[in-house]
């Protein structure tokens, strides 16, 4: 393995080669029109996204241990938990017929909720090894990119553990959600998927290191676990849970997939979950998730604007 | 003609310490512009500034006649940036690395693959390209490094310390290479704490002490201006402290010599500062001879680029260096520059 520098060649006049005419001409139309910030609804935007987003794929490739573990993870979950309360006698989990069936939609948004709280770590890492430098001193159309790479990346993550944990249900006897109703589920993983990423990603340019970032998710993860409808209905719990509960927006990630596992004719007005202040529709549900993903969007705006700038 | 790059009374702070305290600085297209000065002098700081890595508190910075502060997204396309650690994606290989930094420019397809090819070829890194970089040696992670950095063919290219931590001959390698890139009429900013690394590159140089530019200009005019040679003198290999002192004071009394410094780490040789252009050394071995004394070696110099640092503060890097050592919480320093703001 050589460690030298190499003597560059050089062309016939006897100048050294650092450019070639295709790359001057790129360079030549760039100082004519650049704007100062092209924004999120440009090529530059999308070309930047792509590229970040196709690094955590080679990575993935490469390592697919994560892939591997993040998968087998809920679906152990959904066996022991689900034999733990096997024998809890019917009728106390609301209308599910079993606790599997219950805890299924519970599982699915805690994974999801579980790798986009997580999605900051690798960034935090580029950051300490000084590898995200790189990015900072792009002219990126948006640092928006990164936080979307990051989202689109943890959302085909989800997507795969979605499926399997929904395939791992139907064979545990829950059934299957209709069509409209995979759709749904699937639409609401992403939702909630891109707003907890941004929150991570906001964490990771406000925390000093990985350390305080591994606290947080450490003290956020399973609280927010226990303090939704995940692994027992809203009417189970001591009155101030319930209030707690219905302010956790994983909740309103939880109970409509929970509604469409149960019924197939669901629509927008079905009632999905009656909160101890008013009763909560499947619509109104999906209202709340929007908003706090755009909310935490919107959020860490000033984070990535001037940690980094 | 438009500066490639002026800084003008930058200051910076990171919490209590004041990284930058004033520096002030012009390099002009196609020079190689060294900024000098021991570890945590403020080279780091400033370069971070200049290259949109951290807000100053004060002062203007320009890159190309473009303000840095206000526009950054436009100084960011004429800028590239190597860091003093390299950081590479080890799972990734040399290409798609360079694919990556290509998108970040957001440069077309057909610009990136023959642009990528050609730094394949310049720097040598040949089927190393398509191996992962975590299989690659110290002074392969170089070249790949610079590789990155110019991919975008910056019009100035800054770099932090870009030899510390290589070989030998990788270091010289690094200089033969900028040395190239200045001839293709790139400008480069380059700090270092190495005096020979600026003293064989820079046109010009800016010695930075404590935060604050303290000298500034070529190199030789530099060492001109603080005038006199230097002649290093040993008496014996161990000279006593007795016999140092007592030469000290006659060598003192000869008229060309402007002064006389016993440097007890080198067994108590005699550093004397000269006038320049006279018989300085055959007349201060003469007078040793006169006295009967011996003289174990005797050397006649122009004054280095240390000797400009010595001068303007009062010690020498080596000094500075140590002494910064025992000042400095590093990990702090690191985490205080990678939150940037």
């Amino acid at each position: 393995m050589s460690t030298t520098l190499p003597n560059s060649p050089t062309t016939l006049n006897g100048s050294t080669n650092f450019s070639n005419a295709e790359l001057q001409a790129w360079k030549a139309g760039l100082s004519e029109n650049s704007p100062s910030s092209p924004g999120i609804f440009s090529g530059a935007f999308v070309q930047e996204t792509l590229a970040i987003t196709r690094r955590l794929f080679i990575q993935l490739q490469r390592r697919p241990s994560t892939l591997v573990a993040g998968i087998i993870q809920p679906l152990i979950w959904l066996v022991l938990f689900g034999a733990l309360f096997q024998n809890v006698p019917a009728g106390l989990f609301g209308e599910s017929r079993n606790y599997g069936q219950f805890l299924g939609a519970g599982i699915i948004v805690f994974t999801a909720f579980g790798g986009a709280l997580n999605a900051g770590l690798p960034v935090m890492f580029d950051r300490e090894f000084g590898f995200l430098n790189r990015f900072l001193v792009a002219p990126l159309a948006s640092r928006y990119s990164i936080v979307v790479a990051s989202a689109i990346f943890i959302a085909a993550l989800s997507l795969v553990q979605t499926a399997a944990i929904l395939g791992l249900s139907a064979v545990l006897g829950a059934g299957l959600p209709n069509g409209p109703g995979l759709v749904l589920v699937f639409a609401i993983v992403m939702t909630l998927v891109l707003g907890v990423t941004a929150l991570s990603l906001g964490l990771t340019f406000a925390l000093p290191g990985h350390i305080e970032l591994i606290a947080v998710i450490f003290v956020t993860n399973l609280p927010l676990l226990f303090s939704s409808t995940a692994l027992v209905p809203l009417e189970f719990m001591p009155r101030w849970l319930q209030v707690v509960a219905s302010l956790n927006p994983l909740t309103y990630a939880i109970e409509p997939i929970r509604y469409v596992y149960l019924h197939p004719n669901w629509s927008l007005n079905s009632i999905v979950l009656q909160t101890p202040f008013t009763d909560v529709s499947l619509g109104v549900s999906l209202g709340i998730l929007v908003v706090f993903c755009a909310a935490a969007l919107v959020l860490i705006q000033p984070l990535l604007r001037r940690r980094i700038a | 003609m438009v500066a490639a790059v002026t800084i003008e009374n930058l200051k910076k702070s990171y919490g209590p310490v004041q990284a930058v305290r004033d520096v002030s600085l012009t390099i002009q297209p196609g020079e190689i512009f060294g900024l000098l000065g021991p570890n945590g002098a403020g080279k780091t700081t400033t370069i971070r500034c200049l290259c949109t890595l951290a807000t100053p508190d004060s002062g203007r910075l320009e890159v190309m006649g473009i303000p840095v502060v206000e526009q950054p997204q436009r100084v960011r396309q004429f800028l590239g940036y190597i860091a003093q650690e390299i950081a590479l994606d080890k799972v990734l290989t040399g290409r798609e690395l360079m694919q990556l930094q290509a998108d970040l420019y957001h440069m077309p397809r057909g610009v990136a693959a023959k642009r990528i090819e050609q730094m394949i070829d310049l720097l040598e890194l040949g089927d190393w390209a398509d191996q992962k970089t975590g299989r690659y040696s110290g002074g392969l992670k170089k070249r790949l490094d610079l590789a990155l950095g110019l991919l975008h063919q910056p019009d100035v290219l800054v770099l932090d310390e870009p030899t510390v931590g290589l070989d030998i001959e990788t270091r010289s390698a690094v200089w033969r290479f900028l040395r190239q890139l200045k001839a293709a009429g790139t400008t480069i900013l380059l700090t270092s704490h190495y005096l020979e690394e600026v003293d064989a590159l820079a046109d010009r140089v800016a010695i930075i002490d404590q935060g604050k530019v303290i000298a500034a200009g070529t190199p030789s005019d530099l060492k001109d201006k603080i005038g006199g040679d230097r002649i290093t003198l040993r008496i014996r290999e161990f000279t006593t402290d007795e016999e140092a002192r007592s030469v000290q004071a006659m060598l003192a009394q000869l008229p060309f010599v402007q002064d006389v410094i016993i440097n007890a780490a080198q067994g108590n040789s005699l550093n004397l500062v000269v006038e320049r252009q006279t018989d300085s050394l055959a007349a201060v071995q003469h007078v040793l001879k006169e006295a009967g004394l011996p003289i174990f070696g005797i050397s006649q110099s122009r004054p280095s680029l240390d000797d400009v640092y010595l001068a303007a503060t009062g010690r020498t890097l080596m000094d500075a260096e140590l002494a910064a050592v025992g000042q400095r919480d590093l990990k702090k320093e690191k985490k205080q520059a990678m939150k940037g703001g």
